[in-house]
């Protein structure tokens, strides 16, 4: 019975979906809904980060920021090849590969990187996605509509840095119900999601999750501003970005 | 003319029921990925496409192969063609059909597919991908259905058609191109990144699509009075052969611009195709090399060439060397190495295998209704009949079948 039901949930919900996209996608095509900005909300002509890998770089201090983000945003918990994550931490080889060399520091070797998406200036995600689910706000943060997502994973495909996640299976199955965060909506399974560079929280004024919480370690701020925090630091220590090849400008700079 | 697929023989109804049954079949693993989610597949977070999409690229080059048959007749009025062209149509539509339907089955999402139209975006080269693929099903399905319904008249191809027919043969090109395009301009992933992609898969359709129309028109000769003119295969098979001589050309110079370059991105993938990866596909690799060269040698000698015994081998070996290359080895060579240059494994499950071998049912469906119709109306006016000595009634016959 229980299991009928559920069934049937499932397929009402398939059904009414299809009859949703339509108005929907008309709607969104049109006018713009008055908004009122939050006051408090801060701005930038384009949003970048500095992680100082000298401070940072222990898989569990990384771990712990990553805990904090994907708490906030409500990302899933699942093992294995399928696993979705924001924040996560590498190897130098594996983060930077085209800047490795076999003697490299013992020290910078022994390092773990944190790693999210990067928020490029010219992202290639946003390029090949069919539907402009990924888009690139004008404070250049490229940022994700989960509703509008149709899965074709192009955008992964597109990513250099492997910096997105899937959603194999139904998100909700990997979260903790009674852990979570109401003020950021869940995901539906078949769509992709990677970091937002915390988008709701500039909205209200405050830092993402991550920089808040890694005491000092990282910055962030307006990269257009040469008076901001984050060319302060960029214009002092040495920064490297990762695969400068690829010609995506990544917004996330690695103080080594 | 869709009343003609509706009258058969029992072996024509039995392979019907056949097909739907194994459709049935393969359903079930698609209302299981309904219900549960991508996760029934092998794909994973580095390998993000997988069995689904790589099938779709072989088949859009079977879409495209039709050209090779309509364009001798329409641009060089090869007139030998002329009664296997609407074979060649028909094809492209049933492998549109299957395009399609591989890229329905591949995304998470596909009750939002309308999202490619309502928010058209014309950066991304998948939404010309589906202006293409729809439009080549199109074209096809106007000009193969009303040149097969003015034959059935006895009247010559209406005049308005021609523009459209023109069209069809150049749009053939462009989706392959796009389908290339699909692949070649993403960073980072090596295997892709090269200019000369869209050459090659336009080089490896028109040797695998002609091959695969071939073999099936062979199937259609056994089971009806049709029979395909001595010198259009001949053509065929011949255009076959240069384009699997190109096609093998053009892979051999993606090896010399890797190794030769030393360049560890470019060269990363071929040597986990062809070293480090799992056994079994390892091995599949070295059999599309032995499989390419055994066709090329079959292909390129007359004597073997012109031997009908062994001609469905060697374009089976032909099929099989083309799909293993271009229908597994370049997906899993281009997502592997992964962006932080490890190793992520892909092999398709068996759930996906069901739904894949659904579609490939469904089109065989298509394939099976078009070329009965065809048939059928070739037929009634008497186009390329049997004759009792085998020869087909388009051949000058001199009635000693072993002849040249
Ligand atoms: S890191 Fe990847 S997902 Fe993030 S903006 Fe760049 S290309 Fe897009
Ligand atoms: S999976 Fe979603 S976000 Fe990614 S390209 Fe497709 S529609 Fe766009
Ligand atoms: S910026 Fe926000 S979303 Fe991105 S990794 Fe940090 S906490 Fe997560």
């Amino acid at each position: 019975m229980k299991n009928n039901r559920r069934a049937f949930i499932k397929l009402a919900g398939i059904a009414a979906a299809g009859l949703a996209v339509a108005p929907k996608a008309l709607a969104s095509s049109g006018g713009h809904s008055p908004v009122s900005v939050n006051p408090k909300a801060v701005h930038a002509k384009h949003w970048a980060m500095v992680i100082d890998t000298t401070k940072l770089h222990t898989a569990e201090e990384i771990d712990k920021l990553a805990a904090v983000c994907h708490h906030i945003h409500n990302v899933p918990k699942i093992e294995g090849k399928k696993e979705v994550k924001w924040l996560w931490h590498d190897t130098y080889g594996h983060s930077f590969p085209e800047q490795e060399n076999p003697h490299l520091a013992e020290e910078v070797h022994h390092r773990v990187f944190p790693l999210l998406c990067n928020h490029c200036e010219n992202p290639p995600c946003v390029r090949v996605c069919p539907t402009k689910a990924t888009f690139q706000r004008p404070d250049g943060i490229v940022a994700m509509d989960y509703h509008r997502c149709i899965g074709c994973r192009y955008c992964m495909a597109g990513c250099p840095y492997g910096s997105r996640s899937f959603n194999w299976g139904e998100p909700r199955l990997g979260l903790d119900v009674t852990k979570l965060n109401p003020e950021f909506p869940t995901r539906m399974r078949g769509v992709v999601e990677k970091c937002n560079f915390c988008v709701e929280r500039l909205a209200v004024g405050q830092q993402p999750a991550c920089v808040e919480a890694s005491e000092g370690a990282m910055f962030f701020g307006d990269l257009k501003d040469p008076d901001s925090e984050v060319r302060k630091v960029l214009r002092e220590k040495f920064t490297i970005r990762r695969k400068p090849s690829a010609g995506t400008e990544p917004s996330v700079y690695y103080i080594i | 003319m869709l009343e003609l697929a509706l009258k058969g023989s029992k072996r024509y109804y039995g392979w019907i029921a056949f097909l739907l049954v194994v459709i049935g079949i393969g359903s079930t693993a698609l209302i299981d990925q309904w219900m549960n989610g991508l996760k029934i597949t092998g794909m994973s977070r580095d390998v993000s496409w997988g069995f689904y999409i790589s099938q779709f690229t072989y088949l859009v080059g079977l879409a495209a192969s039709g050209v090779m048959i309509v364009l001798p007749n329409y641009f060089h009025s090869y007139k030998t063609n002329k009664h296997m062209v609407i074979f060649g149509e028909f094809m492209a539509i049933a492998a549109c059909i299957m395009c399609l339907l591989f890229i329905v089955v591949d995304i998470g999402q596909p009750t939002r597919m309308m999202n490619m139209i309502f928010h058209p975006t014309p950066n991304s080269i998948l939404f010309w991908d589906m202006i293409v693929l729809n439009g080549y099903l199109f074209l096809n399905l106007l000009v193969g259905w009303t040149c097969l319904q003015a034959d059935r008249q006895h009247l010559p191809h209406p005049k308005w058609l021609k523009p459209f027919i023109y069209t069809s043969i150049i749009w053939a090109f462009s989706i392959h191109t796009v389908t290339a395009f699909l692949y070649q301009g993403l960073p980072g992933r090596h295997y892709w990144l090269t200019a000369i992609l869209a050459a090659r898969f336009l080089a490896s359709a028109f040797c695998s699509g002609p091959a695969i129309l071939l073999l099936v028109m062979m199937l259609t000769e056994k089971f009806t009075t049709f029979k395909m003119a001595k010198n259009a295969v001949k053509t065929l098979v011949k255009i076959i052969a240069y384009a699997m001589c190109v096609n093998m050309f053009f892979f051999a110079l993606e090896i010399f611009t890797s190794f030769y370059s030393n360049i560890p991105g470019h060269m990363h993938p071929i040597v986990y195709l062809f070293s480090h990866a799992t056994p079994g596909l390892v091995t599949l690799m070295w059999v599309f090399i032995a499989f390419a060269a055994i066709a090329i040698t079959l292909l390129v000698t007359p004597r073997f060439r012109n031997n009908y015994k062994l001609l469905p081998w060697t374009l089976g070996i032909l099929i099989i060397a083309t799909w293993i290359d271009k229908g597994l080895g370049l997906l899993i060579g281009g997502f592997n190495p992964t962006p932080f240059e490890t190793v992520t494994t892909y092999w398709p499950t068996l759930k996906e295998l069901m739904v894949s071998m659904m579609v490939y049912a469904v089109g065989a469906l298509v394939v099976t209704v078009l070329f009965k119709i065809a048939t059928e109306v070739k037929e009634e006016v008497g186009h390329s009949q049997t004759l009792p000595c085998g020869c087909s009634s388009e051949d000058t016959c001199e009635c000693a079948p072993e002849a040249e």
